[in-house]
């Protein structure tokens, strides 16, 4: 039996502790807002938040996310818009959207460790790839949170 | 949940609601057309006939109708409208086939239509009940008032009536006319693609649902011999490995069982005389055919007599080498075939053509075929083809449950419908002063419309697209053009030929200004002294790019190149500057665009820029490699896509619109430009033409 505590609900659910928690969270809890897209930990449309920090959640198993507090992007707003997302919104951020639910974890991630990002920091924490090329209105999106958070 | 083979305890899925595009309205809304209902409570639903696949065409579209029906935007929800509704109904909502960018070119005038034709139907509505003339009537923010008096009725109080009226003639404004045509107005779908509630087909969940994975011959051409199913009868949630003619499809209770499954089923492939072929040799085959004659398309003057007596010719070889779509959702569709119905969940770009290619595959009559259609996660053309539907219809077919097909991203790469593969040869001949004399091209490509349909007559337009139709003003030319179609399979991909075509020719005409010893973008004004509106792209151009003005630093300079495609000019800049290892870097790019009106400015920037860096990923990165029959690039590992950390900075200008302007495509135009506009300015900082794609191809330094 798998123990998972995902979006704050301890869950326990009987499936191979190989899965990847990727495919647990799509085709076994149904939160489908995490994306598949490459599967090796490439391209980050999988991103999820364990203990804080982004994790691509295509190459990490359910039994290696044993223990950590998981946040998929469903959990994230769950109660009322995380300052991501209305950042992301009032940018106008996604295309397609495919990747957008990873770019959101992945800037939340980033913005828990660095308050106020330089834009290398941006660079090298953003490596979601987004193939509509909504990377402008992500970074201006990082850096209005960022400077709200700092008039706060 | 019930296929999850899960054990599930104290779990409760979010609150929040779905987003799905598919969805229908509030039961006691009232018609007014097929495009448009009127809720009791105000709400104004909008049906959208074209796909939304990051473009923006769910807000754009129903912005048009909008304007003209006066409507409160704040009321406004959208929703697709319903593929098999289009087929009982005649075509009632136009082409429904999203490509070309030309939703707005084409579909505008029908949607200002729509809008005006139900607001003067609002109008006469509460004329009739206010017994007053429609003429002293007027709609404004979703009311309709009478001039004159203190009354108004709101959309949804005379709803009911204006269904059942009929009024003619109705005028449509013109844009000076606009309140809110124009307008940066936010996305409506962004909200949901930020929360997690946007239902993508691969979201789709259904009751009794299995998952379905694929595998496709490695070997291009190759063929099924034989499977051992033994191997993986008692693997768990296995349910059932179907034999095509091509691939091998593996069904269980979880796409990861169905993965796991796939992985240890023994497929025995027949790939004789497939995989003899590489990329190298299929692109010698493509050079071999240069020096041939070729069908000539478009000639003018005694082209051998001149280019004989030219003092200079030059004469330059490019080619351009397959390339996936590599959209980040990889292709997939939800299937259920019952015994006189289908239901398709899937985000396509021609849905018509899902449905024909559904009811063709099951043998249900079109109009019994129901297609769902959803967001897409990225299409750029890949999704116009009914492949990958047609797949999941004979697994689904097979299963008589519910079957959702997924390919993994290197069955999504390795599927084909690529690119086409393109050869092709310039040779300009120059008088004693340096002055152009003749201009002579052939091209050599993989024509996508006989992949389509077989034998076309005369040479494929999606090939020659931006040679023969370029705007410059040659004394002499002769185009001409053989097609070479390979075992490979071709299909549309953002901006189609144009993204080769234009690559080419624009870096040719770099060629002939160095040979005229001209400046590039000055030799571009001369050749094009004719044709105003590229002028005025090149003037905005140099105005804004600093381009002969300011001076970049060592290691760098600027290449500038100009296309018209789908209606629209766009004219760009690229400063890229090549780094001691070698690696290029594209700094800033200026980009110009002249496509007439906007509907919503924010999503057209979006557009531009995102289609820029479609084509610079492309350009830097972009190949396929065909080693044993094998496509080797088959993930994003070896298959490159840009990221954040090299985002050059994007200024995007706009030329103002002007009276009876054009209303020109923005999801593709900007694709083809950067690619010449890149290699014309790393030849200025390395003395090198880049003439095959991708430029990671080549080994640079900086002279």
């Amino acid at each position: 039996m798998l123990r998972l505590n995902i979006n704050g609900q301890a869950i326990a659910l009987d499936v191979d502790s190989e899965t990847p928690l990727l495919w647990v969270l799509r085709d076994h809890l149904n939160l489908t807002g995490t994306k598949y897209a490459c599967g090796i930990g490439q391209c980050g449309a999988c991103t999820v938040l364990m203990n804080g920090h982004a994790v691509r959640s295509c190459t990490t198993t359910a039994a290696a996310a044993e223990g950590y507090d998981i946040v998929t992007i469903e959990g994230l707003g769950a109660s009322g818009r995380h300052p991501v997302q209305q950042a992301w919104i009032d940018h106008d951020v996604p295309q397609c959207g495919y990747c957008q639910s990873g770019q959101v974890l992945a800037a939340v991630a980033l913005l828990n460790d660095k308050s106020n990002p330089t834009d290398a920091e941006i660079d090298a924490a953003m490596t979601n790839i987004c193939r509509c090329g909504t990377y402008r209105s992500i970074r201006e999106a990082i850096r209005q949170v960022a400077i709200e958070r700092g008039d706060s | 949940m019930s296929a999850s083979g899960g054990l599930l305890l104290s779990f409760s899925l979010p609150t929040l609601s779905r987003s799905k595009p598919w969805q229908q309205p509030d039961a006691t809304a009232i018609e007014i057309n097929a495009w448009l209902s009127i809720a009791p409570d105000d709400t104004v639903v909008i049906r959208v006939a074209k796909a939304e696949m990051g473009q923006g065409v769910l807000t754009s579209l129903p912005m048009i109708v909008a304007e003209e029906l006066e409507a409160d935007w704040r009321q406004v929800k959208v929703e697709y409208a319903d593929a098999n509704r289009q087929l009982q109904e005649n075509g009632v909502y136009g082409p429904m086939r999203t490509v070309a960018s030309d939703s707005i070119m084409a579909g505008r005038e029908m949607l200002q239509r729509v809008g005006a034709e139900a607001r003067e139907r609002l109008i006469k509505a509460a004329a009739e009940t206010w017994h007053v003339l429609a003429s002293e009537c007027y709609a404004d923010y979703g009311r309709i008032y009478h001039q004159g008096s203190s009354r108004s009725f709101s959309f949804g109080e005379v709803a009911g009536l204006a269904a059942e009226v009929s009024v003619a003639n109705v005028r449509i404004k013109q844009p000076d006319d606009f309140n809110f045509l124009g307008l940066p107005t936010p996305r409506l779908d962004v909200p949901a693609k930020v929360d997690g509630t946007a239902i993508y087909s691969m979201d789709v969940r259904l009751p009794d649902m299995v998952y379905a994975t694929v595998l496709h011959c490695p070997v291009i051409g190759g063929k099924v011999r034989g499977m051992r199913l033994n191997a993986v009868r008692n693997m768990p949630g296995f349910i059932r490995a179907l034999r095509f003619e091509t691939a091998v499809a593996v069904v269980a209770d979880t796409f990861w069982q169905a993965r796991q499954a796939a992985a240890a089923l023994p497929v025995f492939w027949d790939t004789r005389h497939a995989e003899e072929q590489y990329s190298d040799t299929i692109k010698k085959g493509f050079f071999a055919e240069l020096g041939g004659a070729g069908q000539v398309i478009s000639r003018q003057g005694d082209i051998v007599n001149l280019m004989d007596r030219a003092d200079r010719t030059i004469e330059s070889d490019y080619f351009a080498p397959y390339l996936a779509h590599a959209a980040l959702e990889p292709l997939n569709a939800t299937v259920h075939v019952q015994s006189k119905r289908v239901d398709i969940w899937v985000g396509h770009q021609d849905p018509e053509a899902a449905i024909a290619a559904v009811s063709e595959v099951t043998g249900i009559a079109a109009e019994h075929v129901y297609l769902h259609n959803c967001y897409i996660g990225g299409g750029f053309g890949r999704r116009s083809n009914t492949d990958f539907v047609r797949e999941a219809a004979r697994i689904a077919m097979q299963i008589g449950r519910p079957v959702q097909m997924i390919w993994t991203r290197e069955e999504d790469m390795r599927a084909g419908a690529y690119r086409p593969m393109s050869a092709m040869r310039f040779k300009a001949g120059f008088d004693l002063s340096k002055r152009l004399v003749a201009l002579t091209n052939h091209s050599v490509t993989h024509s996508i419309l006989y992949d389509r349909d077989g034998a076309t007559n005369g040479p494929d337009p999606n090939s020659i697209d931006g040679l023969h139709n370029h705007p410059y003003e040659f004394p002499a030319w002769e185009f001409s053009h053989t097609r070479k179609n390979t075992h490979v399979t071709s299909w549309w991909w953002r901006s189609v030929g144009s993204s080769i075509n234009a690559w080419a020719r624009e870096c040719f005409i770099d060629e002939m200004a160095v040979a005229a010893e001209q400046d590039p973008l000055r030799y571009r004004r001369q050749l094009l002294s004719e044709r105003p509106d590229y002028l005025k792209v090149l003037d905005l151009l140099e105005q804004h790019s600093g381009w002969g003005k300011q001076v970049l630093p060592p290691g760098s300079a600027r290449g500038v190149a100009i296309h018209r495609s789908s209606g629209t000019i766009v004219g760009q800049v690229a400063e890229v500057a090549v780094r001691p290892d070698g690696t290029v870097g594209v700094n800033r790019i200026t980009v110009v665009v002249d496509c007439g009106h906007l509907v919503n400015p924010q999503t057209a920037r979006q557009q531009v820029e995102g289609a820029t860096l479609f084509g610079l990923s492309a350009a830097l990165y972009g190949k396929l490699t065909i080693e044993s029959g094998q496509v080797l690039e088959d993930n994003f590992d070896t298959y490159e896509i840009l990221g954040m950390a090299e985002l050059p900075e994007i200024n995007v200008h706009f030329v103002p619109a002007v009276a009876d302007d054009r209303w020109g495509g923005l999801g593709e135009p900007a694709t083809p430009v950067i690619a010449p506009a890149v290699c014309n300015a790393l030849y200025e900082v390395t003395g090198r033409r880049i003439r095959s794609l991708p430029i990671s191809d080549y080994y640079l330094q900086a002279v």
